[in-house]
């Protein structure tokens, strides 16, 4: 009979292992999957994961939108590990980055069409604090109610996206736009576009903003007292207590940071990628930097590098829909089945599989 | 006596690492009360968990009443006749003693009927027992009460008891000893388990005693001192704290009117705790369990505030400070808990010694935390309480529960505290490792430092407390030196305050 048994220690090896792993058994069975609709496996997984850098016909197009991708995707994962290392589940970031774009299109849209050089950095402030104030919701009530914030953030991504419905056909509509919902397309106003940085890189500011937070992450979580005390109360709630942490000071700063980095990469989007706040602005960021900060083991450098995997699976299954005709259903299951391995075979990093007999009386 | 109802043949177990049985062999006769005796981690848990069918051996036969004897799970031990009572409880606070009752039960009779039986078995073995009260209201003595009565409904054959005296007054413990007399006298068996050299001599008719696994004597209790039972237990002689003859200083603590809300369904109020606690001075505080320990602990460490002007360290009032502020005071102490509460589980020994000495021990700058300092830090603690762990980087949980102890009470002493208070300190140590953690409390409180002893042991507060008080209900009763106090006195004590206002009179 199969027993798992607990190991005395994580092993580094497995830690390690555990995602690239889960890689391949995706590719496995989304081979199968894939070869199920009828589409050749080896072709659609090179489509997926290979192309998008690589093809001569493609690569020149898709190689920048990596970082167009990757961008929000580790922006907005890189808070929710914070909060997710101290047992916070802050599910609703997709609401927060809504949030943050509203704010942050409607503080520079006051402005229009004024050149000035501080409508952008008004722009990120006022973002960065729409999506902290949508974060401050759960976080008060969960310090004052004791309310469960996976409900509560969850349900605000609802509510943030009929404003968004709102606003796009009215408080922010463009004056211009003959009656058509949408605003002004933020990236075609100087002032306030997110431009390229480097020509055909994708490099835009919400990258760079994504790489500093992976920096300074890391130094939180690995030198900071604060880090440790946010480890700390994921790890052991009562020892924390004990060792003088105050919860409701963990749960408001990481929701808060959560919440502003959302926001943050939401304006930096509505500025840049997508240049208008519109109905269907979101396109689910914020659901999967979930996957990406587990993807990642809530570190800052494997989400990094799960953020661009994740981007890649985004524009490979793009061009799977366009080139082989796959269903777009088919890639939401595929970046599911990521997660789903990953948590699975995540198991083998706390226990180890025992094989033996068992006597039977 | 009969002939043997349980035989153990070359009983081997072994986990990866350890070997928790080697090669044991013995025998229970019919209508005797045996007792397995060992030091924490000697092996007998696992031993009666495989005749519990909760464990299956690697080698070795058992037999029982004649027949070959190897339960794949506990169903089956029962089946068979065999019946435990578990150290900890299995109990739902919620439901009522019949419903507890019943829901061990694969059949279940009708609740009024089971209630019947309960307080017929109950009567017959001089263990009152209500079954329609709420489990969550009862006193451990009580709960221990329901999970005998459980047992004995099965009208089991041999009956294991784990550790049954650890949450006992001295009265309960004469109640469940007569029981058990009784049980005997009806032929049946008992398997007891305990360290207690005191209780096996006087109840227990055989003696196997474990070391490390393997069986190193079977005696007659009666005929052999505590101290050979304790050598043969332990392996050599070791070291007993000395007494210390200093005089305690001026006033270190004082905790006056303490009266806390119970923190949730089940815990316990503190009701008007009140204490003063002098430097190089030792206060043992006792009681059974889930008597207010923990919420004494919890008030004095700061993890919940209390009103203002209860608790004074030399003269100030730290009563609203948290645990950071009380600590940077001098005022250091350590929860029962190992795991989760005094040490992360999942961190390495380097990062659970910033835990509590990050600013005592200037472990963080700046808010940064020194990484080096800290590996330092814990590499101190390993090496001058010997702490057997294969490096600092080391999870908490990797080490054993005696090994942690050490290591938490030595992160604390090592802070050079001014005040002390640690619940439990010695609570599943082995028995050198507890001499020796107890030796390093007196060694403490001999350079001035005033040390609170929460503890269940009260064969150890009476070796190192100066003073003892009881805590019963949230209640502490006044502190009485040592050297005055009786047994009968220190059971009235931690009966209650009360009891013992009247014996007062009396006196």
């Amino acid at each position: 009979m199969i027993a798992l048994e607990k190991r005395p220690q994580p092993s580094r090896g497995w830690l390690v292992a555990a995602p690239l792993l889960a890689v391949v058994l995706t590719m496995l069975v989304g081979g199968a999957m894939f070869a199920a609709l009828g589409v050749d496996p080896v072709e659609a997984i090179r489509t997926i994961f290979w192309d998008p850098l690589f093809n001569p016909q493609f690569a020149s197009y898709s190689r920048p939108q990596l970082l167009v991708k990757a961008g929000p995707l580790i922006l907005i994962a890189i808070g929710l590990s914070l909060g997710f290392r101290a047992g916070i589940w802050n599910i609703g970031a997709e609401g927060q980055y809504i949030m943050g774009a509203i704010c942050g299109a409607g503080a520079g849209l006051a402005f229009y069409p004024s050149e000035s050089l501080l409508i952008f950095p008004l722009m990120a402030l006022a973002g960065a604090l729409g999506g902290w104030a949508w974060a401050m919701i759960p976080a008060l009530f969960k310090t004052r109610f004791g309310t469960n914030e996976i409900l509560v953030s969850l349900m605000l991504v609802y509510v943030a996206e009929s404003i968004l419905a709102s606003v796009s056909s009215g408080l922010l509509r463009n004056p211009e736009g003959m009656g058509f919902p949408g605003s002004r397309n933020l990236a075609q106003w100087d002032a306030a576009a997110n431009r390229e940085l480097l020509a055909n890189t994708g490099m835009h500011w919400g990258v760079v903003a994504a790489f500093v937070s992976v920096i300074l992450a890391y130094v939180l979580m690995s030198r900071h007292v604060l880090g440790f005390n946010i480890r700390l109360s994921g790890d052991a709630p009562r020892a924390a207590r004990f060792a003088g942490v105050r919860p409701a000071r963990i749960i408001i700063f990481c929701l808060g940071t959560a919440g502003a980095l959302a926001g943050l990469a939401g304006l930096f989007e509505v500025a840049g990628p997508a240049g208008q706040i519109s109905i269907d602005f979101n396109s689910g960021y914020g659901f999967t930097a979930i996957i990406v900060a587990f993807l990642g083991r809530l570190h800052p450098v494997g989400i990094l590098l799960a953020g661009l995997l994740m981007a890649l699976t985004y524009i490979g299954g793009e061009l799977a829909q366009l080139m082989l005709g796959v269903p777009g259903a088919s890639i939401q299951l595929f970046q599911g089945m990521l997660l789903f391995f990953l948590l699975g075979v995540d198991v083998f990093t706390n226990y180890r599989l025992r094989l033996g007999r068992r006597e039977v009386a | 006596m009969g002939h043997h109802l349980l035989s153990l043949r070359g009983l081997t177990k072994a986990y990866p690492g350890v070997v928790a049985n080697d090669d044991v062999s013995f025998d229970v006769a019919e209508g005797e009360i045996h007792a397995l005796l060992g030091e924490n981690g000697a092996g007998k848990s696992t031993l009666v968990k495989a005749i519990y069918g909760l464990v299956t051996p690697d080698a070795g036969e058992m037999e029982f009443a004649g027949r070959r004897f190897a339960p794949a799970e506990p169903s089956d031990a029962r089946r068979a006749g065999v019946a435990m009572v578990f150290q900890h409880f299995s109990l739902f606070n919620a439901l009522s003693v019949a419903e507890n009752v019943a829901l061990g039960m694969e059949t279940p009779p009708r609740t009024r009927d089971l209630a019947r039986r309960i307080r017929d078995v109950s009567e017959e073995y001089g263990l009152p027992l209500d079954p329609y009260r709420t489990v969550g209201t009862l006193s451990a003595g009580e709960r221990q009460r329901v999970e005998i009565v459980r047992c004995l409904l099965q009208e089991p054959r041999l009956l294991i008891m784990d550790e049954p005296t650890s949450v006992l007054t001295p009265q309960e413990v004469e109640i469940l000893f007569a029981t058990l007399r009784q049980l005997r006298e009806e032929g049946r068996s008992i398997l007891y388990i305990s360290h207690k050299l005191d209780e096996i001599r006087a109840l227990c008719d055989t003696a196997t005693i474990l070391r490390l696994g393997r069986r190193v004597a079977t005696c007659t209790p009666a005929e052999r001192s505590s101290r050979e039972l304790a050598e043969m237990m332990v392996g050599a002689s070791f070291a007993t704290p000395e007494p210390r003859g200093a005089a305690p200083g001026e006033i270190a603590l004082e905790v006056a009117g303490l009266s806390l809300p119970a923190p949730g369904a089940f815990g316990t109020p503190l009701r008007e705790v009140g204490f003063d606690l002098r430097k190089g001075e030792v206060l043992g505080i006792g009681g059974v369990a889930g008597n207010g320990q923990d919420e004494l602990l919890a008030a004095l460490s700061g993890e919940r505030p209390a009103p203002r002007g209860t608790i004074w360290l030399s003269g100030r009032d730290i009563s609203r400070l948290g645990p950071m502020a009380r600590r940077d005071s001098g005022l250091l102490s350590g929860p029962e808990e190992r795991l989760g509460h005094a040490a992360a589980p999942e961190m390495s020994l380097t990062e659970n010694a910033v835990l509590t000495a990050a600013r005592r021990e200037r472990l963080v700058r700046g808010g940064f935390i020194d990484w080096d300092a800290a590996e330092r830090f814990a590499r101190r603690i390993v090496d001058r309480f010997d702490v057997r762990t294969p490096g600092t980087d080391t999870a908490a949980r990797a080490l054993s529960g005696g090994n942690l102890q050490k290591y938490v009470i030595g992160r604390e002493i090592l802070q050079r505290p001014e005040v002390l208070v640690v619940n439990q300190p010695t609570w599943g140590v082995d028995a050198a490792a507890a001499a020796a953690i107890r030796q390093a409390l007196l060694d403490l409180a001999a350079k001035g430092t005033a040390i609170l002893v929460i503890s269940q042991d009260l064969d150890e507060l009476m070796q190192i407390s100066d003073r003892f008080a009881a805590l019963n209900e949230g209640r502490l009763s006044p502190a009485r030196p040592v050297a005055e106090l009786t047994l009968e006195r220190i059971g009235l004590m931690m009966g209650g305050a009360h009891d013992m206002e009247v014996a007062h009179a009396e006196a």
